[in-house]
């Protein structure tokens, strides 16, 4: 069987504009939540995010650029050309036609969107920029991608709300071990941060006005934060003959749906989704030493996640690591998968456990080992990431250490 | 003003609840008239927008909240109160 292995990562958000920085402030246990600095900010009630700052996408891109990419895609791309630059590919011949991009992202243009509604509605214009549809569209940062590296194979983008990232990367190994394609460059972004975007998850009561603390007792919902991180998955095969630097192994991949609710989630089907990614990639319970968390700080995310651990992993949960970093990054919604991701090579690479920060008061329904506050040094043979979107789509990916 | 409140929340739940203004009973709790969280978040909007006020509510820690959901009586009183505290009457 094709074998999948990662050789490229890149990422922005919060907590770095690189790989190296979001890496050091997860060691460290930095948080990159803060108040959040946009427009209209004072008729928000949750004031909260984890934004990307000091960020200026002139000094990047040029005008005629920026005309074309929303903040979603000019994420993409800035990770991109750091995933790019790392696994040292070019795409030409046979090797383009053998390699695609699939992106995870929920909303795709939010901050497009917003801004021309502004301008249609508050503003009473009746003209926009002839560019508003390629530019918010939720495959305009898959598109530049292939056209900027000339990626010619299967190429789409994914929205399955919080787990789009993981589906994409899911499909993107799918399509590498299947034989489709070679190459795939994959993750998500997200860029979700305007008054809109944030006004929208007010509504359901579910975000927390202060921090984010997954599986604390004191927690009180989840906290938005912004960016992407994108990867190159590559055969195996294909990675060790050219003599490419190995990040890691994707062994395995699940994904189900609950076919029940369209916000609470459920035991049952996270269960049957962890069990799954370790059948796929014929591991033992007992070989899974960390899980990257869903862990959002709602109070309902987490005790059913705990719970679907220890279901799915009977007396071994109480063995096994499990963090959620989006204490620190934020919840990235499509595109928190593959900035958790970074997280999972970093288990797997450097044996370096990232913490769950914020981490306050024990809650006897997680009662699991959450890595509270503060980073720990332990050798990962292999390790999970979940995602459990609402609308009950879950996607659960399984890595190994580089072979 | 209080009947009116009254009313008007009673028939908020009623609609919610997909029941008659005279089936809701002071006593009941929301879950006994067949009303889940995301009804209770709906219903909560409804109030917000019929007497324009802010209701300070987190689905996370319903019990922590300064908003007393615990009977349809509960919350008539917590929307009274906040009437009389954000609007003056």
């Amino acid at each position: 069987m094709r074998r999948v292995v990662i050789t490229g990562q890149g990422t922005i958000n919060a907590l770095g504009q690189d790989v190296p920085q979001t890496l050091a402030a997860m060691r460290e246990g930095r948080c990159g939540i803060a108040e959040l600095e946009l427009r209209d900010v004072e008729r928000l009630s949750v004031r909260i995010g984890a934004q990307v700052k000091g960020y200026d996408p002139e000094a990047l891109f040029n005008r005629q650029q920026i005309a074309l990419y929303d903040r979603f895609t000019q994420f993409t791309l800035i990770a991109a050309r750091q995933a790019m630059d790392g696994c040292g590919l070019s795409f030409a011949g046979e090797l383009a036609v053998r390699s695609g991009v699939v992106l995870g992202t929920a909303g795709g243009g939010v901050n497009t969107w917003d801004e021309n509604y502004r301008t249609v509605y508050e503003e009473g214009k009746n003209r926009v920029h002839p560019f508003v549809v390629p530019k918010l569209m939720n495959n305009a940062a898959a598109s530049h991608v292939s056209m900027e590296w000339n990626l010619k194979g299967p190429s789409f983008s994914v929205a399955t709300a919080c787990a789009s990232s993981n589906h994409a990367m899911g499909l993107a190994f799918q399509l590498i071990r299947g034989g489709a394609v070679d190459v795939m460059v994959t993750g998500g972004s997200e860029a979700m941060l305007s008054f809109g975007g944030i006004k929208a998850w007010e509504g359901l009561r579910v975000m927390s006005k202060d921090a984010c603390r997954p599986f604390s007792a004191n927690r009180n919902g989840m906290v938005q934060g912004e960016g992407a991180a994108v990867f190159v998955f590559e055969e195996y095969e294909h990675a060790k003959k050219r003599g490419a630097d190995i990040l890691a192994e994707v062994v395995g991949f699940a994904m189900t749906s609950d076919a029940a609710d369209i916000v609470m989630p459920s035991k049952q089907g996270a269960a049957r989704t962890i069990a799954g990614a370790l059948k796929d990639a014929r591991l033992n319970p007992s070989d899974v030493a960390y899980i990257n968390a869903h862990g959002t700080g709602t109070a309902a995310n987490d005790k059913v996640e705990c719970a679907a651990v220890a279901d799915a992993f009977g007396h071994h949960a109480d063995e096994l690591m499990i963090s959620s970093t989006k204490s620190m990054h934020g919840h990235l919604i499509g595109g928190t998968g593959a900035v958790e991701l970074l997280a999972c090579i970093m288990a797997l690479k450097d044996g370096v456990i990232a913490p769950t920060i914020g981490y306050e008061e024990h809650d006897p329904e997680c009662a699991l080992d959450v890595v509270p506050n503060e980073a720990r040094e332990v050798r990962v043979e292999a390790c999970l990431s979940n995602a459990f979107a609402f609308g009950g789509f879950n996607a659960v990916l399984a890595l190994r250490r580089a072979p | 003003m209080t009947d009116s409140v009254r009313e008007k929340v009673i028939a908020i739940i009623a609609e919610q609840a997909v029941l008659e203004p005279g089936d809701i009973t002071p006593t009941a709790t929301l879950p006994d008239l067949g009303i889940d969280s995301l009804g209770l978040v709906e219903s909560i909007f409804a109030i917000e927008e019929a007497f324009d006020i802010q209701i300070p509510f987190n689905a996370n820690e319903p019990d922590q909240s300064d908003f007393d959901i615990s009977s349809v009586d509960a919350i008539i009183a917590a929307v009274e109160g906040l009437v009389a505290a954000q609007k003056g009457v």
